[in-house]
């Protein structure tokens, strides 16, 4: 056996050798094949992509390329109810009034305005145009306001217009869209009738809902307003030229918008690339194809070392524990609640836990940033100091176990997202209930929706969610725990409270209002409804030639509109 | 011929009718239901909206009418791209699937013929033994982690050079489609480079190969003709299903490389519970499926003509 094998394996050597040579030549046929696959391909790709980037800033045409994290859904602002929809339509569109880049509230359309007791009227400048060239008048925005109503609209956000006159009841069907409580008295007034008083109506009038829609362009469009470039008319500092779904975006200066001079800076503002990978979007920061990215944890050591600047931002929203308090639950015995809230430290929780650059631990259902009278509501109505005592939580625990008359809690359950930051939540919450209190937690992990409709069923004791804001004023986390509002999954009820919430949404003594949700920030912490984890933030960094550009709270995500290049602007190293 | 086609392109139909009944059960029983947004709806706008997508209906009614629209070709509005049809949607983003996808296919197909050749003929050698750790690695290592990766090196390549030679993301040109490619064909390619080199492996040490080498034929022609011809059929075999699951499953390199493609479409519809892309999707990906094993039957026939297609 030995000697033949020798025999077969010097064969099989030259058999090798020779096949392998026509192997080679069969390779090279392979690699000009794919080769010439590759150009008929990239040619076309070029017919059905998108544009390719052009480099994150160019100075020469004034001109950024920017990346969005997702195709916007819906540029009818009617129905529009997503982020990143909200952030293209406030480059695009401008309402009666908006923010500056302070976050303060500048005319928009409306050049003045007045708001009553029984309503508000909106004087609007004549030089405000759409984009056609046409002026923007008050029954543009009497046609946009009615159509949001408009029950076959089916608008997610319609509810925003209650405060305004028979909006409820239009929405509702039971009355015609003529009926609404809005006017126009000339082509540049628009009057507006209420509900009820509504103090804050001109922070109302700023989001994106309450933009104007032109009537006879709306009808040219068949049904598909805001499904493509051509089928949007735009009032905006930047109207779209090009738009290729989930590809690309261009967006170019409006020459008929009335204040370009202030906004709207840069000529040209490219989205190149849609992606909601971070570290895609950092890889492209990093080559220079986009002027800033989001930084999450992982990559803040490495961007120190780089010496970026680094930017922090709080992103608004507040991430809370809330209970239930529907008859059948346990949760709704104060003295658990109680306990549990003792339980809890929100400090310990996001430095020593979430370590998520930017978060802030939770000390009160308003985040800090909300506005008070003359300052920020936080200065001016601190909360109650968060003391967690494991002694009096767990003497809590023992009165919520007499009352209640069990010798064993059985597990409660706490329904939360399945999300990387919402583990870790839950993990940290069932540690802390089971040490301190002994307490067995069953955690229930769904996904988005599913979370969604579990807690609306009220299918839960303990719930981990959050809440971000609407408008720029303390109404839009003030009325959360009212016992009518829809998102109060746990099903508050609290006439002390709403009593203090009606007071907070009609009256137009802003010290008044203040003081009321002062009483409802007392209430939700001593009657233990809610427990403040943390108000989130972001951390990103931007290139140091884009000056002016911002993120905000209230808008748009991420803001353009006050951006301008720099070119002496020094790079970080 | 014939009649075999016609019986395959009716079993065809039927299997995509029953893929797209059970997607419809399926994705009717999964808890959660798309219309559910962050913030509360009331009854009236729930309502509204229930009318508009016909969820007012009774499931079978919504299944009635969802399949006669189906038989006419409409997919349905996307529910949460609420202006766009899914015929759109699929119309606009395969055919950048399908680019990518064909290229990473025949990158595949063309590498793992070459290599699985090349680590037959040298088995137990040097190149064998580099080629098939890299293959061991090409299967092992998820696609997730090798498209970051590569990202991370065009990065440092591009900074290295001092200009972007190759762009990091996006879609448009030459440069963008390559990496993507590689990163998307590389599974398969290891995949089809196992499947070749057992193949020829086999048929090396078969009678017929012994016979042809007593005969004397030359060496190249007995590994062209004898050799590869027979141990490609295998690699033909999987060729059909792979096409499909190259040009679906590229959804983790599409949102890697911000590449507009439907795969994404797939994934976040899913996530979102978008009833009408999640069908659409489903069954265009299914039909789509069901007629590349056809072809691939068929072409098997032209391949090796021991087989005969009329049974």
């Amino acid at each position: 056996m030995s000697d033949t094998s020798s025999v077969a394996l010097d064969t099989d050597q030259s058999f090798s050798r020779s096949a392998g040579k026509q192997l080679l030549i069969y390779a090279g046929y392979g690699f000009v094949f794919i080769v010439a696959l590759f150009y008929f391909l990239s040619v076309a790709a070029t017919q059905v992509g998108g544009a390719a980037g052009g480099g994150a800033i160019n100075f020469e045409e004034n001109s950024i390329t920017i990346a969005l994290r997702q195709e916007p859904p819906q540029l009818d602002h009617t129905r529009a109810s997503d982020a990143v929809s909200f952030t293209v339509l406030t480059h695009t569109m401008e309402g009666l009034l908006g923010y500056d880049n302070d976050n303060q509230l500048t005319p928009g359309v409306a050049e003045r305005w007045e708001i009553r007791e029984d309503g508000a009227t909106f004087w609007l400048r004549d030089n405000a145009l759409w984009s056609d060239g046409q002026p923007i008048t008050a029954h543009d925005f009497v046609f946009g306001w009615r159509k949001v109503l408009d029950p076959a609209t089916a608008s997610i956000y319609a509810f925003i217009m209650y405060p305004i006159e028979n909006a409820e009841a239009i929405n509702s069907g039971e009355l015609p869209p003529e009926t609404l409580g809005v006017r126009a008295i000339s082509d540049s007034v628009l009057e507006v009738s209420f509900e009820q008083p509504t103090p804050y109506f001109e922070k109302l009038v700023a989001f994106q809902t309450f933009y104007p829609v032109r009537q006879d362009f709306f009808e040219s469009t068949n049904g598909r307003y805001g499904a493509d470039a051509d089928q949007l008319l735009y009032n905006g500092p930047y109207v779209i030229t090009e738009w290729v779904h989930s590809a690309s975006m261009r967006w170019e200066k409006n020459p008929n918008y009335w204040n370009k001079n202030n906004v709207g800076l840069i000529d040209t503002i490219e989205v190149a690339y849609i992606t909601e990978d971070v570290n895609a979007k950092l890889n492209l920061f990093k080559d220079g194809q986009i002027p800033n990215t989001q930084l999450v944890a992982s990559m803040l050591d490495s961007a120190m070392e780089q010496r970026w600047n680094i930017d922090r931002f709080m992103e608004g929203s507040i991430f809370w524990v809330v209970s239930n308090f529907r008859e059948e639950r346990l949760t709704n015995n104060y003295n658990l609640r109680r306990a549990l809230q003792l339980s809890v430290d929100p400090v310990e929780f996001v430095y020593k836990v979430l370590k998520e650059p930017g978060y802030m631990p939770g000390t009160s259902m308003f985040p800090y940033w909300i506005k008070g009278a003359e300052n920020l509501f936080r200065q001016e109505h601190p909360p109650i100091e968060h003391v967690p005592n494991e002694e009096l939580a767990r003497q809590h625990l023992e009165m919520a176990k007499q009352e209640l008359q069990l010798d064993e809690f059985p597990p409660l359950v706490m329904l939360a997202d399945d999300s990387p930051v919402g583990n870790m939540t839950t993990e940290y919450l069932q540690a802390q209930f089971s040490e301190k209190l002994g307490l067995e937690i069953r955690i229930d992990k769904q996904i988005f929706k599913q979370r969604l409709l579990k807690a609306n069923a009220g299918d839960f004791d303990i719930l981990v969610n959050g809440w971000s804001p609407d408008y720029d004023d303390i109404l839009t986390f003030g009325d959360y725990f009212a016992s009518w509002n829809l998102n109060n999954r746990g099903r508050y009820n609290n006439s002390e409270l709403d009593r203090n919430v009606r007071i907070g949404q009609t009256s137009l003594d802003q010290n008044e209002r203040m003081a009321a949700f002062a009483e409802v920030q007392r209430i939700t912490y001593e009657d233990a409804v809610v427990i403040p984890l943390y108000e989130r933030g972001w951390s990103f960094v931007v290139d140091p030639r884009l000056k002016g550009f911002k993120r905000r709270v209230i808008g748009p995500e991420v803001d353009y509109r006050f951006a301008y290049i720099d070119r002496n602007g020094s790079s970080a190293d | 011929m014939w009649t075999y086609s016609i019986k395959r392109v009716i079993q065809g139909i039927i299997t995509v009718w029953f893929i797209a009944t059970a997607t419809f059960f399926a994705m009717h029983s999964v808890p959660g239901d798309p219309l559910l947004n962050d913030r509360a709806m009331s009854p009236e706008i729930r309502a509204n909206l229930e009318a508009k997508y016909g969820l007012d209906q009774p499931l079978l009614t919504q299944y009635v009418v969802y399949m006669t629209n189906l038989v006419r070709g409409d997919l349905g509005i996307s529910f949460v791209h609420e202006n766009q049809s899914v015929n759109d949607i699929i119309s606009e983003r395969f055919p950048v699937s399908a680019i990518l996808g064909i290229l990473a296919l025949f990158i595949a197909a063309i590498g793992g013929v070459i290599w699985g050749a090349l680590t037959a003929l040298y088995r137990n050698q040097l190149p064998d033994y580099i080629i098939m750790f890299l293959v061991i690695l090409g299967i092992s290592v998820p696609s997730f982690v090798v498209a970051a990766l590569s990202q991370l090196f065009l990065v440092n390549v591009n900074e290295l050079a001092g200009r972007t030679l190759l762009p990091v993301a996006g879609w448009g040109s030459v440069l963008h489609l390559l990496v993507p490619a590689l990163v998307l064909g590389l599974s398969t390619m290891a995949y089809l480079t196992r499947l070749m080199r057992s193949s020829m492996l086999e048929i090396t040490n078969s009678d017929f190969i012994r016979t042809a080498k007593a005969k004397g034929l030359p060496p190249a022609r007995i590994f062209t003709r004898h050799q590869l011809r027979n141990a490609i059929l295998p690699v033909v075999t999987v060729l059909g299903p792979q096409v499909a699951i190259i040009t679906t499953g590229g959804f983790v390199v599409e949102i890697v490389f911000a590449i507009p493609g439907l795969g994404r479409f797939f994934v976040e519809a899913v996530q979102q519970l978008d009833y009408t892309v999640i069908m659409g999707t489903t069954v265009f990906y299914g039909a789509f499926l069901v007629v590349m094993v056809i072809l691939v039957d068929l072409i098997y026939g032209y391949i090796d003509p021991r087989i005969k297609l009329e049974q």
